[in-house]
């Protein structure tokens, strides 16, 4: 733990808090903290894990219980096999990591031109590119629904198709603020003396550029398979396929149509894989998350 | 006088190219640099293609699309009459005033409490990781967990909150099921479901504020609420303000929650957001024309909030 100096203190002094009436309020504070925070944040969930455990009888009668009284795993089961979530998490995975991939390369590449490369009119790309941030993603989606329907000059149908999902996600003003920035940010030298010996721009990209932006890929990773993982309306619209929906449409559109214990054992399994990676990788993604979402 | 001068000028410069190997290699640097210029296009294309496809050519198709309309599967102009027909609609003003109060509700609850508890969580001196876990256990969450987790909970007569209630015998509510209640509790859902990501940045705001500055307030005396008044409110500005701006265009965008929980329009309309409305023009009443109109109206009014924001973010840096 950091050590509380004059010039790291807070609001409150260390000095407050040593005395006796200031150690009392603190021990006080702290412990109301913990158990009100703990029973709003992690009470939701555990409700969750419980209850698809219980009966259809415990889940809707009073009084509720703490603990399932007959715990029935096979809810789990059910929940896995009737709404299909092998299915459903193996399409938000593919999503995900496929809009992933895409970004890296596309959006680096672009990024790493326009910050080193500077091709003649690169700002006027540069500026579109980073205008695209001041439209509200709401709005162009309808026009962006109709494009899809029926790419223009290609007059290809991407519905139901990844493409659909992968592809817009390249089109983030974000990305290439973020990396441009971060490319910026290296010196000119660097790329000069890789230049003098001998190595073209994707040669410098690969073993300079690259190696040198980790952070900054993790960060835009993170966003990335969060982005798709959270969306919503967009893949609602673009995968109607029942059978190419990912997680959050998929369990929607069949949510009516099962118990309400199975359902909520499915929302527990659904909520799985992304609290597992959280509770794994919690500091980068923490601070990864808040580095990047202020800027745009 | 310029019947002289010209063929002057070409000769000389005739001359010169024929004479200088220097202009020679100017000729080969034109080339190289073509050849420069090709290859960064080469890294780009790929982002431009998408960037046209998804972003550009939408952005102009949805001016275009206000104006038209299609039946049959003949497009024709319409002129005015999609913006005409949305802002006649029964619901256009029963959205903007819902998507309003949305906003509202979600800064009050969304922005203030984050705040304080950044605040809160910033004093402690221990269980600190723990606790910013907490926070962002929810954050983590598929939407489609968290809200429908939510629906059941209040649920008027098996859901949680009402049973719970019930044992210290309150008053129990319709929550989701009524046109009084039922905005405001997607919004407390939709506030326990996002409200980590602003935590963590006000708590990293916090901790770059100089110790110097509380060590004085406290000299001159200053109580805790005017130390955060006087001291955390002004050098957390910029943050707050960045963050106010964000939320607000976040929330004013706002579907999937009451489209999870609400079903989209609520209780005798109660939740029904514009873009809600927008998705309905789409992909209920078939009317494209329509739906890209109230679109046009969203943007001008979340346009003046996107260029404060960027104005402010430039500044920042």
């Amino acid at each position: 733990m950091a050590e509380f100096t004059p010039a790291n203190r807070t609001l409150i002094s260390s000095a407050t808090l040593a005395r006796p009436r200031g150690k009392v309020i603190y021990w006080t504070v702290l412990s109301v903290v913990l158990v009100v925070f703990t029973l709003v944040f992690v009470g939701p969930l555990y409700w969750m894990a419980t209850s698809g455990f219980k009966s259809v009888h415990e889940v809707l009668h009073n009084p509720p219980t703490l603990v399932p009284k007959d715990p029935q795993p096979s809810n789990y089961k059910t929940a896995w096999t009737q709404l299909k979530l092998a299915k459903l998490l193996w399409n938000t995975f593919y999503y995900a990591f496929g809009a992933l991939a895409f970004q890296l390369v596309f959006d680096v590449a672009a990024a790493y031109a326009l910050s080193k490369l500077r091709p003649v009119l690169g700002n006027i790309v540069l500026g579109g590119m980073l205008a695209t941030l001041m439209i509200p993603s709401a709005v162009l989606i309808i026009p962006q629904y109709m494009t899809v329907l029926d790419l223009p000059l290609l007059h290809v149908n991407l519905i139901n198709h990844p493409w659909a999902i992968w592809l817009p996600t390249v089109a983030n003003g974000f990305n290439i603020f973020l990396l441009k920035r971060f490319f910026d940010s290296i010196p000119n030298d660097l790329m000069a003396a890789a230049a003098i010996d001998g190595a073209g721009p994707m040669r410098t990209l690969l073993s300079i550029v690259l190696p040198m932006s980790r952070p900054i890929l993790g960060v835009v990773s993170i966003f990335a398979v969060v982005n798709v993982w959270k969306d919503f309306l967009w893949p609602m619209l673009v995968e109607p396929d029942p059978s190419k929906q990912p997680i959050n449409i998929g369990i929607n559109s069949l949510s009516q149509g099962v118990p309400q214990n199975v359902l909520i054992a499915a929302l527990a399994i659904s909520a799985l894989p992304t609290l597992l990676i959280f509770l794994l990788f919690q500091r980068n993604i923490m601070s990864g998350l808040t580095a990047g979402s202020l800027k745009g | 006088m310029a019947a002289t001068t010209v063929p002057d000028k070409t000769t000389r410069r005739h001359a010169g190219r024929a004479a200088g190997p220097r202009t020679q290699g100017g000729r080969g640097g034109l080339s190289r640099k073509l050849s420069q210029n090709l290859q960064a296009y080469g890294f780009l294309i790929g982002a431009i293609l998408c960037f046209g496809f998804f972003s550009w050519y939408p952005m102009v198709r949805e001016f275009i699309m206000s104006f038209q309309q299609t039946r049959r599967g003949v497009t024709s102009w319409v002129g005015f009459k999609n913006i005409k027909t949305v802002y006649h609609d029964p619901y256009f003003w029963t959205a903007w005033k819902n998507t309003g109060m949305f906003t509202l509700y979600a800064l009050v609850i969304g922005f203030v409490v984050p705040f304080f508890v950044a605040i809160l969580l910033n004093e402690l001196r221990h269980a600190r990781a723990y606790l910013r876990i907490l926070v962002y256990l929810p954050v983590m969450l598929p939407p489609v967990a968290g809200a429908l987790l939510f629906k059941y909970f209040y649920n008027p007569e098996y859901g949680l909150f009402n049973r719970i209630l019930k044992i210290f015998h309150l008053p129990t509510s319709q929550w989701l099921d009524s046109s009084h209640t039922a905005l405001i509790s997607v919004v407390v859902a939709a506030t326990w479901m996002s409200m980590g990501s602003a935590t963590l940045i006000y708590l990293a705001a916090l901790q770059n504020i100089p110790g110097e500055l509380y060590e004085a307030a406290d000299l001159d005396g200053a109580g805790l609420w005017s130390k955060i008044w006087h001291v955390t409110v002004p050098q957390t500005r910029l943050v707050l303000s960045l963050m106010l701006l964000l939320q607000i265009v976040a929330t004013m965008q706002e579907f999937t929650n009451v489209f999870l929980m609400a079903g989209g329009n609520g209780p005798e309309n109660s939740t029904m957001t514009v873009v809600y409305m927008v998705y309905q023009y789409g992909y209920r009443y078939n009317n494209f024309g329509g739906a890209a109109a109230l679109g046009l109206f969203l943007l001008l009014v979340l346009a003046g909030f996107s260029g404060l924001y960027a104005r402010l973010n430039r500044n920042a840096d």
